[in-house]
């Protein structure tokens, strides 16, 4: 098992470095050092002594794959590829184009990013597959029908909708809770609520349409009818069966969606003015900040294969089948 | 007058040339056409793709582009005064729209409005200031008619004509399909006998037409759906709407296609350390989150783009090519998971009697894959394109939001539903823009839901049981 996760985390650093080349490669071989110079210092008045101090004082000034300055191993070393990627494996994410420290940045935000995510992750998957469950309870029926209908509508429906809607019903008609905005510690529930059930119920029709596949799959199977052969109730063979044969799928479909928890939503974020990582990343994309957006790649690529990890860790808990080697 | 084909234009019409081959193909083999027969079996898979059509319909009507000459004379004026504002480029849609085009309003106005939406001061013959609603430039109430009577009076007449166009073809339909006397067709249609289901066909057909005919010959008289910020007509802007919608849902799959077959059938047939390769592309790509991968992808194009002015003539080139390159973007993002697929699916297939057979045979391998391998992936390939259309479609509109989408100037719903997040904030509230988005997203994005579940359902062996 130790083993078997060592070889991962070290199957992981290829991996990882191919996510820095391809970072790396689409902002400095077509974006060059002088254009981010020149946005980064307004596009008038720049003379080509300012970009050249800009880019040494970011420490961009340096050959992008090989150095012919240098000599032996410093011609690869000294390069900006190998500074800006080094230190990103040592978790140390350097100061932005802004010059704000990005690690104590990332660290400030992850907390309301997480208080809007965890919450919307964890309702949506008891809620998802508890309708799923009563839906596969009772299959084939008009509520069944009907809701599978109303799934797809749901499915049908554009996310932004979602949150205009219940901005202009909650906030702006009822005036339930604050439109925009965030305060840390509990006082921040006025501000998560909207969010959560929004993002829980826009992902509802996708999500429940998927667990009653994967459940429904589990059902036409020859252990359930051994099942309601030896004479158990419907429910128990649903809930001490069904659920539990289908929680492998349902874990892979799940563990994938931890690196987004971290991540924030973008979207919502954004809209509901909520200082955490995602609104954190759309501002660095919209002001070009190659520094923090090379950052979140990372820190999202790492928190992607960590979670890849753990499912496999997690099938083992669930399946005594599946033996990790 | 000339023919002028953007990028964008270019492909489209190549993939419609590529399906009507690909149909010409499916018609030809008993087999696959039956399945198709299946899958259009189901009432709402026709009435699906019924509207699915009609929207395509709108793309190509907005995908032939072409240059007037200012000085050209036999040009009407309104068409030339359009072309000088429009960067000298127009569609077919820009033209059977023209009026609404030409007539734009000062500001909001209400669907069906005759006045503006908010006040304006006035100053009046006795230089007394007043704040009161101005009348729209363009709305025509004909003389001596409540406003009520005369939108009731327009509205029967256009439905009556799209009553009358709608039969047409729905009759010229049943006379040149299926055998048997016309009368004899027709009583079979009425009382859903056919094969497939022609009357919900035609039912949806004729809804579609009618509601068209309706809001267009009232577009002349009134702003059906309102008017935005500028005075531009919400009707006409939420059809242009639609070629950006469908084209990235379309084309986007049009480009990763041909990387993800061809990764991920080389990756399950040769193994060895060409697997390995593809595999470590796929699980790297994959590993960045994808709206970062666009965003930081769309961002260096456009510096890229403010960096070469030269490339296009006209605002409307620039887009276009913008859009292509987010077309191409959103393709190389999204080729990993169809990729993944085929490739466990190729490895599976591989291990089957016939294909080993064929091995023993000394078979080449390129005809391996081409007789036995590929024609068992068809139905996983023809799956995820549609299930990909509508993600992307929605994906559209949520990209265009977050600045890093199709270009500001271009119509799209995402673009349609971003000024509508100042708009709401607004005093009474602006609704239209975006109702009228959420509408044409919604029908589209449903009825490519509602399609892609019944193909899923017919093709996919697993779902069969």
């Amino acid at each position: 098992m130790l083993g078997y996760i060592l070889r991962r985390i070290l199957y992981a650093v290829p991996i990882l470095i191919g996510v820095n080349l391809i970072t790396f490669m689409l902002f400095f071989m077509i974006n060059t050092p002088d254009d981010m110079a020149r946005a980064q210092l307004g596009a008038k008045q720049v003379t080509p002594q300012m970009i050249e101090a800009w880019k040494a004082e970011k420490g961009y000034d340096k050959p992008l794959f090989l150095n012919s300055k240098a000599s032996g191993i410093e011609k690869v070393s000294d390069t900006l590829f190998m500074q800006e990627s080094l230190k990103l494996f040592a978790f140390d994410f350097g100061f932005s184009d802004a010059n704000r420290d990005i690690g104590s940045d990332i660290k400030e935000r992850m907390g309301p990013s997480l208080a809007i995510a965890l919450p919307t992750f964890f309702i949506a998957l008891i809620t998802n597959i508890s309708l799923a469950l009563l839906l596969v309870l009772f299959r084939g029926s008009v509520l069944d029908m009907s809701m599978m209908v109303i799934a797809v509508m749901i499915m049908s429906i554009s996310g932004l909708f979602y949150i205009i809607a219940g901005q202009v019903l909650f906030s702006k008609i009822w005036h339930w809770v604050p439109i925009s905005g965030y305060e840390p510690g509990w006082s921040a529930v006025k501000f998560v609520i909207l969010p959560v059930i929004i993002g829980v119920f826009a992902g509802m029709g996708a999500g429940v349409r998927w667990y009653r596949s994967i459940f429904l799959e589990q059902i036409n199977q020859d252990y359930v009818r051994t099942a309601r052969a030896k004479g158990l109730s419907e429910i128990s063979v649903l809930f001490k069966h069904v659920l539990k044969n289908g929680m492998l799928p349902i874990l892979t479909g799940v563990v994938v969606v931890i690196p987004s928890l971290f991540m924030g939503s973008l979207i919502m974020e954004s809209f509901f003015g909520i200082p955490g990582l995602g609104s954190y990343t759309i501002d660095a994309i919209n002001s070009q900040d190659f520094a923090i957006v090379k950052a979140m790649v990372f820190l999202g690529s790492v928190l992607y294969i960590i979670g890849l990890i753990l499912t496999d860790i997690s099938y083992t808990l669930f399946d005594p089948r599946v033996k990790l080697s | 007058m000339s023919l002028t084909l953007l990028w964008t234009d270019m492909m489209v019409w190549i993939l419609i040339v590529a399906l009507l081959a690909w149909g010409w193909v499916v018609s030809r083999s008993p087999q696959v056409k039956k399945q198709w027969h299946t899958i259009f079996r189901s009432p709402v898979a026709m009435a699906s793709a019924i509207v699915l059509i009609f929207y395509l319909f709108f793309t190509l009507l907005d995908s032939v582009h072409m240059r007037f000459h200012v000085e050209n004379g036999s040009v009407k004026s309104s068409a030339s005064e359009h072309v000088q504002y429009r960067g000298e480029m127009v569609s077919l849609l820009d033209l059977l729209f023209s009026h609404t085009i030409e007539k734009t309003e000062r500001t909001y106005s209400a669907p069906f409005a005759t006045h503006e939406y908010t006040k304006s001061i006035v100053v009046d013959e006795n230089d007394v200031t007043r704040q009161e609603y101005l009348p729209l430039k363009h709305v025509k109430v004909s003389k001596g008619e409540s406003e009520r009577r005369d939108i009731l009076q327009r509205s029967l007449t256009a439905t009556m004509l799209g009553l009358c166009v709608s039969l047409l073809f729905v009759f010229l339909h049943i006379a040149l399909n299926g055998k048997g006397t016309f009368g004899e067709k027709v009583r079979r249609v009425w009382y859903g006998e056919t094969e497939l289901p022609w009357r919900t066909a035609y039912l949806a057909f004729t809804l579609l037409l009618v509601t068209f005919v309706w809001m267009y010959m009232l577009s002349h008289h009134y702003h059906v759906l309102g008017t935005d910020k500028v005075g531009g007509d919400v009707f006409y802007q939420s059809l242009k709407s639609i070629r950006t919608g469908v084209l990235i849902g379309i084309l986007t799959t049009l480009v990763m296609l041909p990387v993800s077959i061809v990764l991920g059938i080389s990756a399950g047939f040769f193994g060895g350390w060409i697997d390995d390769v593809i595999q470590y592309i796929y699980t790297t790509l994959n590993s960045i989150p994808g709206v970062l991968l666009i965003a930081g992808a769309v961002l260096v194009m456009q510096v890229m783009m403010d960096n070469n002015p030269q490339w296009f003539e006209t605002t409307l080139e620039r887009s276009d090519l913008r859009l292509l390159f987010l077309i191409l973007i959103l393709g190389m993002t999204s080729w990993t998971g169809l990729c993944r697929l085929l490739r466990a699916e190729t490895l599976k297939i591989s291990q089957v009697e016939f294909v080993t057979a064929a091995k023993a045979f000394g078979v080449s391998k390129w005809k391996i894959i081409f007789r036995h391998i590929m024609p068992n992936l068809m139905h996983i390939i023809l799956i995820s394109v549609v299930l990909d259309f509508s993600a992307l479609v929605l994906a559209e509109a949520v990209l265009s939001y977050v600045g890093v989408g199709v270009d500001p100037t271009m119509y799209s719903w995402g673009n349609m539903i971003n000024q509508a997040r100042l708009e709401m904030a607004r005093e009474p509230m602006v609704w239209w823009s975006l109702f009228s988005a959420f509408i044409f997203m919604f029908i589209l994005v449903l009825a490519a839901n509602l399609l892609s579940d019944r193909i899923q359902k017919v093709l996919d062996p697993r779902s069969r049981s």
